[in-house]
């Protein structure tokens, strides 16, 4: 295939992708609005004035960047699993597979619709908070590069568990047993400085911290971790993870006898 | 270039052990309407599978118009169009979107692909239906969607896995135009199929394979003329209460008014008519008992008149 035709299923697989979940948009938009405004009404309106400040900044502005990013992480990956595992239920992965098309672009292509729900998810709940925060933006450049490569993140990590799955229940257990608990303990709502020094190095091996850390920086301007450590941990993470899917997708792991 | 296909010693063992393909070397000439046929389990599906990267072979060589699907897949894969034996497109997609999402797979502009896309699904009869849901397309329809999804980047091989399966005999003959006419425009074909008279009508040449292994491969004129015994049913206008004579003897007692003859290859076929005119005996209507293309894949693959299958040789 040329580089042109490459580009051209690449877009192919992406809109594929977007329709999907627009088609569906009550499944895959509207819900995590939803969580995410009564996580605002509870921790925010009604318990956040009690809890007084975090950080230096009001309970609900703090909370605010985490609850964005959760959204993401949280849709970034359901979209690429559920996609990926329902294609291959189904067989209808077989399409790319008797293609010309090179696995790099099906995990590209794939991967770049997880993004596009995270994003547009993210985006979703931002506007749904400009309602109960006045959020202030202190580095936009931050705040766009960490929620893309957090999306991309977990949307090759969704790939991954998408490529073992053998069954439904398979594509629930990490998002449930592994996804949640490390979101909520990733700082999403309260500060790590809080922890005793302990569980501060503990929270330290989650690499949900980072990102919501950074997210938070760029809408705050304060951080409990350097900003440039950050990237270098999700980057190392994006390339580890994009790494495997490509060596599952090269070997045929469960798409190919 | 007049191969279009090229299979050489070509293996499949599965994880579990299980030995599907034992060597198959096979060859296909550009513009061939080609049959491979075998019964359940035989390999033919992994065969294609290997053909179409569904399944990775454990050795052997494969070239598609002399690209080798393992050093050059992407120019082999352009050349190669699959209509597979199960479903394989998302029912909740919009029949068009699936064909032209088709070709976006092999690189090609989205409004080339629309264009294709009306043309392959008006060609096959489902233009009407291009904005609904798969799910809603009939049996029938969704085979042919998948003929024209397989079409939408105009390979130069085209493998159906049993393409008529479970389709009514209307549509199913509708589909035999379709397919010779794109062989006689220069498409090359395969097909494997359970219908014996398919393969018959269509194809000019043909393979079998039996336990992973090819036992047939030839023209299909030159097959047919393996047989050596053909079996007729003849109807009776009244009933006999015994078997007729005849010499030699040939024939079979069904019921009071039907009766089976083996008659030898070269053999005329008057004696018959000719005896049971003697003996009063008039035949209404003579058919052959089976497909002749079936008689001879039954004996081939080992099967008794009972049906019950003996070990391979």
């Amino acid at each position: 295939m040329t580089p042109k035709q490459k580009l051209v299923a690449f877009k192919t697989i992406l809109i594929k992708e977007v329709l999907r979940f627009s088609r569906i948009w009550v499944q895959t938009i509207v819900p995590p609005v939803v969580t995410t405004s009564l996580y605002f009404v509870i921790f925010g309106s009604l318990i956040g004035p009690r809890i007084g400040d975090m950080g230096g900044f009001r309970y609900m502005d703090y909370i605010v960047p985490g609850l964005i990013m959760m959204a993401v992480i949280t849709n970034s990956y359901a979209n690429v699993v559920s996609s990926f595992y329902g294609s291959k239920f189904h067989h209808h992965i077989e399409e790319m597979l008797v293609s010309p098309l090179p696995n790099y672009i099906i995990v590209m292509g794939f991967t770049a619709g997880g993004i596009a729900r995270g994003m547009s998810v993210g985006m979703a709940v931002t506007l749904v908070s400009m309602a109960f925060s006045d959020l202030q933006v202190h580095d936009l450049t931050v705040l766009v590069t960490i929620v893309i490569l957090t999306s991309t993140l977990f949307s090759l990590a969704g790939l991954i568990n998408g490529v073992f799955a053998r069954s439904f229940d398979d594509i629930s257990i990490v998002p449930t047993f592994v996804l949640t608990p490390l979101t909520y303990l990733g700082g999403v709502f309260y500060t790590i400085q809080m922890l005793p020094a302990f569980w501060q190095k503990v929270s330290m091996a989650n690499p949900i911290l980072y990102m919501v850390d950074t997210f938070r920086f760029g809408f705050l301007g304060v951080s409990d971790i350097p900003v440039a450590l950050s990237y270098l941990i999700v980057g190392g993470f994006i390339l580890t993870l994009y790494l495997y899917a490509l060596y599952l997708m090269n070997v045929g792991y469960g798409i190919r006898k | 270039m007049t191969t279009a296909l090229s299979i050489r010693d070509l293996t499949k063992a599965y994880a579990n052990g299980f030995q599907a393909l034992k060597g198959i070397s096979l060859e296909i000439r550009k513009g061939d309407f080609f049959a491979l046929l075998g019964p359940n389990g035989a390999g033919k599906s992994t065969t294609i599978g290997i053909l179409c990267s569904l399944i990775n072979k454990t050795s052997g060589k494969v070239e598609i118009f002399g690209h080798d699907i393992d050093r050059d897949f992407s120019a082999a894969k352009m050349e190669t169009g699959l209509v597979p034996q199960e479903f394989n497109f998302n029912v909740f997609e919009p029949v068009e979107e699936i064909v032209v999402n088709q070709a976006g797979y092999f690189g090609i502009e989205r409004r080339v692909g629309v264009r294709r896309a009306e043309r392959y699904l008006k060609q096959l009869g489902l233009w009407e239906k291009r904005r609904c849901q798969a799910r809603e397309l009939s049996g029938g329809m969704k085979r042919r969607l998948m003929i024209a999804r397989a079409l939408v980047h105009e390979p130069r091989l085209l493998i159906l896995d049993e393409p008529t399966a479970g389709v009514d005999i209307e549509i199913r003959r509708s589909m035999w135009d379709y397919l010779r006419e794109l062989n006689a425009a220069g498409t090359t074909i395969i097909l494997t199929t359970h219908y014996l008279e398919e393969a018959e009508n269509l194809c000019r040449n043909i393979a079998i394979i039996d336990h992973g292994r090819l036992i047939e491969n030839s023209s299909m004129k030159e097959l047919i003329g393996k047989l050596q015994v053909e079996t007729f049913v003849l109807d009776l206008r009244n009933p006999v209460k015994t078997l007729p004579k005849t010499e030699p003897e040939c024939l079979r007692m069904i019921d009071e008014t039907t009766l089976e003859a083996d008659i030898q290859r070269g053999c005329s076929i008057n004696f018959l008519f000719e005896q049971l005119s003697r003996q009063g005996i008039e035949v209404l209507s003579m058919r052959n008992k089976t497909n002749r293309l079936e008689q001879l894949f039954m004996h081939m693959i080992g099967n008794g008149a009972d049906g019950k299958r003996k070990d391979a040789a």
